[in-house]
């Protein structure tokens, strides 16, 4: 036999699992939490994440290699993002004249057809 | 009923069966992180504008409906244990229950599909919220409101793509299994469309805190 | 050792080129060895028409105000020179043709883990690339190759769309390359070939099919969002409607800087074959080079930033990927170190894959040089756009990749077909390549530097000298470039018939006769001794 066979019970038991997180972390998206709500969520969701790889896809029992994987694609993500952010959140540490600063950060308050250009164009 | 060929013998380029089974798996997961780079870069717009456009994004958000957002997580968590069972029932030589399990695997996914098209993508259209389509939001930062739903969109349309991939591959299964392809030493095809499944599910599970939630509905 | 009979039954011998007639036999193909010379042909014809692109850019810019098409043709003539040479010849030639014939050789197995999915690589190449023909041919597209958004997506109506879609599509082709190359690495390995047994050809594949896996997805989703844009008009990039042109940039260096690592690295690994059997000496720190290339293949996921010092980034994040360009050429500069310490008291001969090599390490360490300065942000404020990063990547990927490329399929050629070419005009033309390189690409670092921009059609008159003194070499390249298309042709039917190890080479590949039989091996090989030894 090739691989490893995992009780239905424990499919049960994280399928519960699962769906109580669900509902716990609906549930709190209607508490008043403040800048808490979206970590909350985020953590709830990382635990969910967490227990179908684990279990579902059997990472608990499979080789090293493959959590080296998993955890090698997640650090990517984390290096896309991050070093991405810095960009953006540095931005206002340089000051710049009022006139030169785009219009990117206060949005023109345009109707949505607007700034379209009309040019037929091939595909 | 358990799967009774001729000795089943590994692909030529392959020393046994072990090894077979082991690139298989390998293979699924390096191509799931692909994937995870793939839907990666969406997260990463989202992060960037998300954090950029406050207000927007969390008007844009509370016009989503939450209960079809939590019905669908849990129509795709139990898609999720259906499969494992199906790759379970493969494992043990199972023929019937892998069918069974199968179906109901992708009965729970075209569900999944049926209540994202009909009841949430229809609904925003008709409410004017499709970008490019149909857009006639007219309250404060229009824009912003308007960028939230390209993401939202998007990021549902490529999960919606996969699932739907997911489901043509489940139907190749199904019909296999029915003929009794899959036993204990020849389920590697159900395995790794197993921890294909699970991965758009693991995405659904980020996609709906990120889209739905985040910022809290009080 | 050699098992193989005596090479004068090239014909009556059966192996993986005669073993199956037909259109069909090549067409559904699963083996690796023919699959790698589909693509051979395939992208030899794609580097013909991006050549014949460059050839047109340099006859334009032999007159300051453009001596052959008006700029809108100029635009599109460079984009597609970009397109068809980086992502339809670059990123596939080494890994597709010499990874492809040569991983599950060199690893001592029979193929790859999936020579299906290898096939489906290969059909994905030529999709992309029909896309892209076909964008090319029906109006062209004049983005860039970069794809640069608002540009692309609002204010151009060329044939963005497609353009994209065969990148997107050719993108999947590499992906599914690298995949194949790292589970087969890393499960067939044969037995008594550990990691560090493995040839450093290996290592520098693997290191470059975890960029391929990483990077080219978001390469991917990014191409898909300026197509909805495109499409839909909606504003993910467009400034006017609350997007950033620069997160574009961002997803899309995030890709296309890792990409240049996935055209260099394997002919990072194609010199240290080159090199230790042209020197007869074992590489002189195995664990260094071996490492590096996986360390580049890492850190060149930290930099993409340079590409962005003037597009509007701030001034804190170009600092760090400032430093972090700076980390990524250690690890190039030590493999440089090793290579040059390995020639050192080697028994050296010059055959025409040892010119190519002795090529590669000087033309790569002045295209890595530059690249430094380029990585320093004052240098970049001044030469940024100009032909000074043009003469830089060309250095680098003409230099420093395609003549790994060509060094390799050189090398390779007698394995490959089971005939030696003319090592006397293999030589000429690997001179006549190097001459007219450097009369190319040199004057361009001096026009950068002098201020001349990248793709303008049209010039101040003070640069015309060394602009055509860049066309003029180009010429010679491109002479230099078909004389081995002529007599590497000649040999498959004329050539010498080559034994097993015409070059006596260390290595399992040579293990086995030229050319191979499909199975690759009578009997799967045990390995026993270190990679390069050659002084046993």
């Amino acid at each position: 036999m090739l691989g490893h066979v995992v009780p239905v019970k424990t499919y049960v038991l994280i399928f519960s699992a699962l769906l109580a997180l669900t509902a716990l972390t609906t549930s709190m998206a209607y508490v008043d939490l403040g800048e808490w709500n979206t970590v909350v969520a985020l953590v709830i969701a990382s635990c969910k994440a967490t227990l179908v790889v684990l279990f579902f896809m059997h990472l608990r029992w499979s080789p090293r290699l493959m959590r080296v994987v998993v955890l090698s694609s997640l650090l990517w993500l984390a290096i896309l993002i991050s070093l991405t952010t810095t960009d953006f959140f540095s931005r206002d540490w340089t000051p710049v004249p009022e006139s030169w600063k785009s219009s990117l950060l206060r949005l023109p308050n345009l109707p949505p057809s607007a700034a379209q250009t009309v040019m037929p164009r091939p595909i | 009923m358990v799967d009774a060929p001729a000795a089943v013998a590994a692909a030529h380029q392959f020393e046994d069966l072990e090894q077979q089974h082991e690139a298989a798996s390998l293979g699924m997961w390096v191509f799931l992180a692909t994937e995870v780079m793939f839907f990666g870069g969406l997260f990463a717009g989202y992060t960037i504008y998300r954090n950029l456009y406050q207000p927007g994004f969390m008007a844009g958000s509370h016009m989503l409906n939450v209960t079809l957002g939590a019905l669908n997580t849990a129509v795709l968590i139990c898609s999720s244990l259906t499969m494992a069972l199906a790759v379970r029932a493969a494992q043990l030589g199972k023929r019937r229950a892998v069918v069974t399990f199968l179906i109901l695997t992708m009965a729970l996914g075209l569900a999944f599909i049926l209540i994202k098209l009909t009841l949430e993508w229809h609904h925003d259209y008709l409410e004017g919220l499709v970008p490019g389509l149909r857009f006639t939001y007219g309250g404060p930062t229009p824009k912003a409101v308007e960028l939230f739903f390209c993401f939202y969109f998007t990021m549902t349309g490529v999960h919606a793509l996969h699932m739907v991939v997911g489901l043509g591959i489940l139907s190749v299964l199904v019909v296999q299994a029915w003929k009794g392809r899959f036993g204990p030493q020849r389920y590697n095809a159900v395995e790794t469309a197993g921890l294909y499944w699970h991965f758009v599910d693991v995405v659904w599970i980020f996609l709906f805190p990120l889209l739905y939630l985040l910022g809290g509905r009080y | 050792m050699a098992t193989a009979a005596a090479p004068a039954d090239l014909d009556t011998r059966v192996h993986y080129l005669n073993a199956d007639y037909g259109i069909k036999s090549w067409l559904l193909t699963t083996d690796h060895k023919r699959i790698a010379i589909l693509y051979l042909v395939a992208i030899t014809f794609f580097f013909l028409l991006g050549g014949i692109a460059a050839v047109l850019i340099r006859i334009n810019l032999i007159q300051p105000n453009g001596a052959l098409v008006e700029p809108a043709a100029y635009n599109k003539l460079f984009s597609m020179h970009g397109i068809i040479m980086i992502f339809l010849f670059l990123i596939p030639s080494i890994p597709a043709v010499l990874g492809n014939f040569l991983v599950p050789m060199m690893i001592g197995a029979r193929d790859l883990a999936f020579p299906r999915l290898n096939l489906l690589s290969w059909y994905l190449l030529m999709a992309g690339g029909i896309l892209i023909l076909y964008a090319v041919i029906w109006g062209g597209v004049d983005t860039g190759w970069t794809f640069y958004t608002p540009l692309s997506t609002t204010y151009l109506n060329t044939n963005v769309m497609s353009a994209a879609l065969g990148v997107f599509v050719a993108g999947f082709s590499s992906i599914l390359t690298g995949l194949n190359f790292i589970v087969t690495i890393h499960k067939m390995r044969a037995p008594g070939m550990t990691w560090f047994r493995m040839p450093l050809f290996l290592w520098a594949i693997y290191a470059t099919s975890i960029i391929q896996i990483l990077g080219t997805p978001v390469l991917a989703i990014t191409l898909v969002l300026v197509a909805l844009e495109r499409l839909f008009h909606v504003g993910v990039f467009d400034p006017a409607v609350g997007g950033d042109p620069i997160l574009f940039q961002h997803l899309f260096w995030f890709y296309s800087h890792p990409a240049v690592y996935i055209m260099i690295l394997p002919s990072m690994g194609v010199m240290s074959e080159l090199v230790t059997c042209f020197a007869r000496k074992r590489i002189f720190g195995y664990s260094f080079v071996a490492f590096s290339s996986v360390a580049i293949a890492v850190i060149s996921f930290l930099v993409w930033g340079h590409h962005m010092y003037v597009s509007g980034q701030s001034i804190y994040a170009s600092i760090i990927f400032s430093a972090l360009s700076f980390a990524v050429a250690i690890p190039s500069a030590i493999k440089v170190f090793n290579w040059t310490a390995t020639l050192y008291k080697g028994s050296v001969s010059y055959q025409a894959p040892m010119l190519y090599a002795l090529g590669f390490i000087g033309l790569f360490t002045m295209g890595g040089l530059t690249g430094l300065f380029l990585a320093t942000l004052a240098v970049d404020g001044h030469v940024h756009d100009t032909y000074f990063v043009v003469g830089h990547f060309h250095y680098i990927m003409v230099g420093g990749a395609l003549m790994g490329y060509l060094g390799g399929i050189h090398f390779w050629w007698p394995k490959i077909t089971g005939r030696l070419y003319p090592d006397g005009w293999a030589r000429l033309a690997a001179a006549i390549i190097f001459i007219g390189f450097n009369l190319t690409f040199f004057p361009q670092y001096m026009l950068g530097y002098l201020g001349m921009p990248r793709r303008y059609a049209i010039y101040p008159p003070e640069f015309q000298v060394l602009n055509v003194m860049s066309s003029a070499g180009a010429s010679v390249l491109a002479v230099g470039y078909l004389i081995p298309l002529i007599y590497l042709i000649w040999s498959m039917r004329y050539g010498p018939v080559a034994g097993p190890n015409p070059w006596g080479a260390k290595g399992l590949e040579w293990e086995t006769a030229s050319p191979p039989i499909t199975e690759n091996f009578e009997h799967t090989p045990v390995v026993t001794e270190e990679a390069y030894a050659y002084d046993e």
